[in-house]
């Protein structure tokens, strides 16, 4: 792995190698939720906080238990625990002492925990072998970069809301349809930077 | 029995399919369906991990408190995706390079949480097994659909056999993200001109909530 500077991976994170446009992760939530500005945003922000943190929590635990014991192959389950008692604790957290935030990320909190993204990028940092603020800088990234992408869905869903739609494209059909759309926009971007 | 395990099949393969009615698992529906051999193997992985979750969910399903069973559901489902994990890393190391984060993220797949919380949970392991074959079977046949013409399209072969010949000037887009993205927005579209159903809303509220 040749060194790539954190800088570089954070842009690369939310503009050419976006979580849901180029490498198709957390779609699930994502065409459930993107029809209104201001759930996106509030999902994104969540998603953005529970990435960073697990991100880094991840990467300790990979490389302080995982590896020095010789049980890598054991990080799928061990990820997915730690992202599963992350997003519970942080729910518990804010319950009870932010409950205005509570209200407004509470119900997204436990969709995270399927969300592909928050697993994905844990195991794209393993797989590409990022140090620890490579690591940072790619977790915030994509917590950026996916919100960039929902919140410019709902932008464009609402705007089309009235319009005429074949009959057997309406929902889904259509939402897949547009986001299509975007990845070729996005697409433009990926003269500026390339990470594998 | 015979009845009833095509009655499975029917429900897994098309009334229910779970890409294009209910909208779950599209993340790697996406991702691996450039080539036909990685939509394949992914496809076979999927059925392995859904039928032997259902299988061993339904096992002790009886003995599982109600209030734990995401988290049962999650270690059982984990650990059988080691399993795939394991054997694609030893016995076809390249087809493991190739597909690398997705072969994990079938533990996020919904689809196979969505099948042990729907199915397995109410009924003896043998069905669910057979459940399981179903929702796979439905989901790598979808995988294999779009990944035929991602592939003729994108490189003119099928499996890396040419098809199109020399003269196929290769239509590179339904190779990249977006190709992928229409591509399964068309197979929607099809899908529910076909067989309509009386509330396409409902159905990707049912997606939403798994």
């Amino acid at each position: 792995m040749i060194e790539i500077h954190p800088m570089v991976i954070f842009f690369a994170a939310i503009f050419t190698n976006n979580m849901i446009l180029s490498n198709f992760l957390g779609m699930c939530s994502f065409i459930a939720v993107s029809s209104e500005i201001k759930t996106s945003l509030n999902l994104g922000q969540a998603v953005t906080f529970v990435l960073t943190f697990t991100t880094l929590l991840n990467y300790f635990v990979y490389h302080v238990i995982l590896v020095p014991l010789g049980l890598e192959y054991l990080r799928y389950i061990v990820f997915i625990i730690v992202i599963a008692a992350f997003v519970q604790l942080v729910e518990m957290i804010i319950d009870r002492y932010f409950q205005t935030l509570y209200y407004a990320l509470g119900i997204f909190l436990p969709l995270i925990t399927v969300n592909c993204a928050i697993l994905g990028v844990s195991l794209f940092m393993v797989i590409r072998d990022y140090d620890l603020f490579q690591s940072l800088a790619f977790g915030v990234g994509s917590g950026i970069g996916w919100t960039l992408a929902i919140v410019t869905m709902a932008g464009i869903r609402q705007k089309i809301k009235k319009a005429p739609i074949p009959k057997g494209l309406e929902g889904p059909g259509i939402t897949l349809i547009i986001i299509g759309l975007m990845a070729l926009a996005f697409i433009g971007f990926s003269g500026i930077v390339q990470i594998q | 029995m015979a009845g009833k395990i095509k009655k499975i099949f029917t429900v897994g393969l098309i009334k229910d399919n779970p890409v294009f009615r209910q909208i779950l698992g599209i993340c790697s529906a996406l991702a691996v369906t450039n080539l036909m051999m990685n939509s394949l193997v992914m496809g076979l992985g999927l059925i392995f991990v859904t039928a032997f979750s259902e299988l061993t969910y339904s096992l002790i399903r009886n003995i599982t408190p109600k209030h734990i069973r995401m988290m049962v559901q999650t270690l059982i489902i984990s650990a059988y995706v080691i399993i795939v994990d394991i054997f694609l890393k030893a016995y076809f190391p390249d087809m493991s390079k190739a597909l690398g984060p997705y072969v994990g993220l079938i533990i996020t797949n919904c689809i196979i949480m969505g099948r042990c919380e729907a199915y397995a949970q109410f009924n003896p392991p043998f069905y669910s097994f057979i459940d399981g074959v179903a929702a796979g079977t439905g989901y790598a046949a979808v995988l294999l659909f779009i990944a035929f013409f991602r592939e003729l399209l994108g490189f003119g072969t099928l499996f890396g056999i040419s098809i199109l010949g020399e003269g196929w000037v290769s239509w590179t887009l339904m190779i990249m993200p977006p190709g992928a993205f229409f591509m399964l927005g068309i197979v929607i579209w099809i899908s529910h001109s076909i067989f309509p159903t009386e509330d396409t809303k409902k159905s990707s509220k049912g997606g939403a909530s798994a």
